[in-house]
């Protein structure tokens, strides 16, 4: 068991060392080109704050996540979640617009966190009642919301003053996340984060809810003998996995972004998987695999503008880190056993 | 007297040595939205620092950077990391760049197609792509059979507007009856949507397939359908040979390499720049024969026109699809309309979507 929070770890070495190899491969001295990978991007303070602005939304997803791929539920649509909560709040955001008021901010977070959830009880309400597949319903999902997106900043609420460029206005300051040092983009929306890790670990170790979350994850039989109301728990799961989505989606729009347009996320939402799992699906975890997949983020940037390493290896590293994960379960779990198999023993 | 003779030539040591260093140390950087391969938008501009470092300046590039909060932090680490002069080459990065700008009041950005100035150290270009619009609008208007021009476009935005209506304008001039037959697809760069349009356009009749996006998929189904097209932003012939008439391209490379020696020697001053065929900025590729000689004729005499301002793009008389007068007869249109168009021409089908 202690092996089982002990892989990531591995994980993270042999992606490291995958890394190198790839450096020196294409020709870069791989120490230095790590360096510049996981080094200089946190070497100061606004390094510090960026990397935790990065890992803030991806760390809120990986815990909504958690609830649904601990109870054997396949969530698969957070970016579209994400996508759908920050139209919610950014709709509220710029109903308030030239507003002030300490209330404001508070109700466009609600609204994202709604927003989120609406949108995730779907593929739920679909899967309970019409014993549809959620990966399917959700995945398409994320579709349906940037394009409902794309319709609004380019239509309805697009800037007037803005030459029709597929955007919104700038929100008012009211609805603005508020930065917690001067100079640095890493605001407010960091508390959210942890206050979801907190909650997440108090339901999921402490409750009743938890309880049944993880018997369905173990065993789906386990938990129907027992007399778990299985369609509730799938209903809560999904509202907390899109509510926690929503949160991460308004914080972007109202933190750094400041608005609304076609680009509020690098796909947050199906990183935050690679995160989930690297985390092992426990609070704690999360948050550390936030900040290494963050990090590859960020090293990415740096890696390319100091020796014009090409950014997709940030997409490498991700892969890597999920690959090697897997590949270490899986060795975990099961014995490698070179088997002397006769012909005739074949045909079974 | 020694020691201040050994002083003054240690402060002369080290000034020489920053002025040489400041030189030698003198660095550009460049904000790129897509992939340096995508053979269009952000190739050109990728060639156009392919030139100043040939002009013997250091660059710098980061390439697929989103539109979204990435963007600031990757041009404040571009500042810096002792970045000298900042090009960021997409319309998204404007309010980033400004924010960066004003923090590092001693390092210099240009911003691609935006319209904001906020600081002082910031500056503004763009291409007049529709004066290559007015060359494509005349072409089309002699090639088809049909009468039917289909424009695949991206967002209604001022710039994709005007270059719609100076072909259109361009096209009825040698060929009253034609009709300009429009799809949005709403993405600079999608090659399976974009692919789609072009098929629905000629669907519909159209022989002639202009694109105002990036990918090359609507002149490979142009050429697929044996319909005519043009290439948008580099030189597309080779992916379609026998179907590319010509195309439009962006070559940043003049100006890039203008505005970074300017940087470079001080003489770096904040300006809104709109270049066109006249500066280079704008370039035709190579004609198909196809055309025949005399069109070919015709549509270099008419880009010579252009350029030197004998012919403007935009010559009233010019309707809007109601027929109210946008320009009188004998006037042309002033860069302030243009910067702010936003309504069809006549004998353009449909509305812009709202």
């Amino acid at each position: 068991m202690a092996l089982y929070f002990f892989t990531p770890f591995i994980a993270i070495i042999l992606t490291i060392l995958g890394g190198g190899i790839i450096f020196y491969i294409l020709g870069f001295n791989p120490i230095e080109a790590l360096k510049f990978y996981f080094i200089t991007p946190i070497s100061n303070l606004y390094g510090l704050s960026e990397l935790l602005l990065k890992a803030t939304p991806l760390c809120l997803i990986a815990i909504g996540l958690s609830f649904c791929f601990k109870s054997n539920n396949w969530n698969i649509g957070a970016e579209g979640q994400l996508t759908f909560g920050a139209i919610v709040g950014g709709g509220v955001a710029l109903l308030f617009y030239n507003q002030e008021g300490f209330y404001i901010l508070p109700l466009v977070i609600l609204a994202g966190a709604i927003g989120g959830m609406i949108f995730a009880l779907i593929p739920a309400v679909l899967k309970t009642y019409f014993n549809t597949n959620e990966i399917l319903v959700s995945l398409m999902l994320v579709y349906v919301s940037k394009l409902l997106l794309d319709y609004l900043v380019v239509g309805p609420w697009s800037n007037p003053e803005g030459f029709n460029f597929p955007e919104t206005r700038q929100f008012s300051d009211s609805s603005r996340m508020p930065l917690l040092f001067e100079g640095l983009r890493i605001h407010a929306g960091i508390f959210l984060a942890l206050a979801a890790v907190m909650l997440s670990w108090f339901i999921l170790y402490k409750t009743y809810l938890g309880f049944q979350i993880k018997v369905s994850g173990l065993s789906l039989k386990t938990a129907k003998y027992a007399g778990f109301k299985g369609k509730t728990m799938i209903l809560v799961v999904f509202m907390i996995s899109g509510a926690c989505a929503g949160l991460a989606g308004v914080g972007e729009i109202t933190g750094p972004i400041g608005q609304l347009h076609r680009m509020i996320s690098p796909d947050y939402g199906f990183t935050a998987i690679i995160v989930a799992f690297l985390g092992r699906l426990n609070p704690f975890g999360i948050i550390f695999a936030s900040l290494v997949v963050a990090l590859t983020y960020l090293g990415a940037e740096t890696a390319q503008i100091f020796l014009q390493i090409p950014k997709y290896t940030g997409q490498v590293f991700q892969g890597m880190i999920l690959f090697f994960l897997l590949a270490s379960d899986y060795l975990l779990f099961f014995k490698v056993k070179i088997l002397n198999l006769k012909k005739n023993e074949l045909r079974h | 007297m020694y020691k201040n003779f050994f002083k003054y030539l240690i402060s002369a040591i080290f000034l020489l040595g920053f002025s040489v260093n400041s030189n030698a140390d003198f660095k550009v950087g460049f904000v790129y939205v897509g992939p340096t391969g995508d053979h269009g938008w952000t190739f050109q501009h990728h060639e156009g620092r392919n030139a100043v470092e040939a002009a013997g300046i250091k660059t710098t590039f980061v390439e697929s950077v989103p539109e979204g909060a990435d963007a600031e932090r990757v041009i404040r680490q571009l500042a810096q990391s002792g970045h000298d002069l900042i090009f960021t080459t997409s319309f998204g990065y404007m309010d980033p760049t400004n924010k960066v700008a004003k923090d590092f009041p001693n390092v210099k950005f240009e911003h691609a197609t935006g319209y904001k100035r906020e600081h002082a150290n910031v500056s503004t270009y763009s291409a007049r792509f529709y004066e290559g619009r007015t060359l494509l609008g005349h072409i089309a208007g002699k090639m088809t059979k049909t009468n039917t021009i289909g424009y695949i476009a991206s967002f209604p935005i001022p710039e994709v507007i005007r270059g719609i209506n100076a072909m259109t304008l361009a096209a009825q001039k040698v060929n009253p009856n034609i009709k300009t037959k429009i799809v949005w697809v709403f993405t600079w760069y999608d090659p399976g949507k974009e692919a789609e349009a072009a098929q629905a356009l000629i669907d519909q009749g159209a022989d002639v397939i202009m694109q105002h996006t990036d990918s090359t998929a609507p002149v490979q189904t142009a050429e697929k359908a044996g319909v005519w097209s043009f290439g948008q932003a580099s030189d597309m012939q080779r992916f379609a040979p026998k179907s590319i008439l010509t195309s439009i391209i962006d070559d940043w490379a003049p100006y890039y390499v203008e505005r970074a020696v300017a940087a470079r020697d001080g003489t770096w001053k904040q300006q809104d720049t709109w270049h066109g065929l006249k500066e280079g900025m704008v370039a035709m590729g190579p004609y198909n024969s196809a055309m025949g000689a005399d069109l070919v004729k015709e549509v270099e005499q008419l880009q010579k026109d252009l350029a030197s301002g004998k012919v403007h793009s935009f010559t009233g008389p010019i309707y809007d699809q109601k027929g109210n007068i946008l320009v009188a007869e004998g006037k042309v249109a002033d860069d302030g309309m243009l910067a702010g168009m936003s309504v069809y021409v006549k004998g353009v089908e449909g509305d812009i979507p709202k």
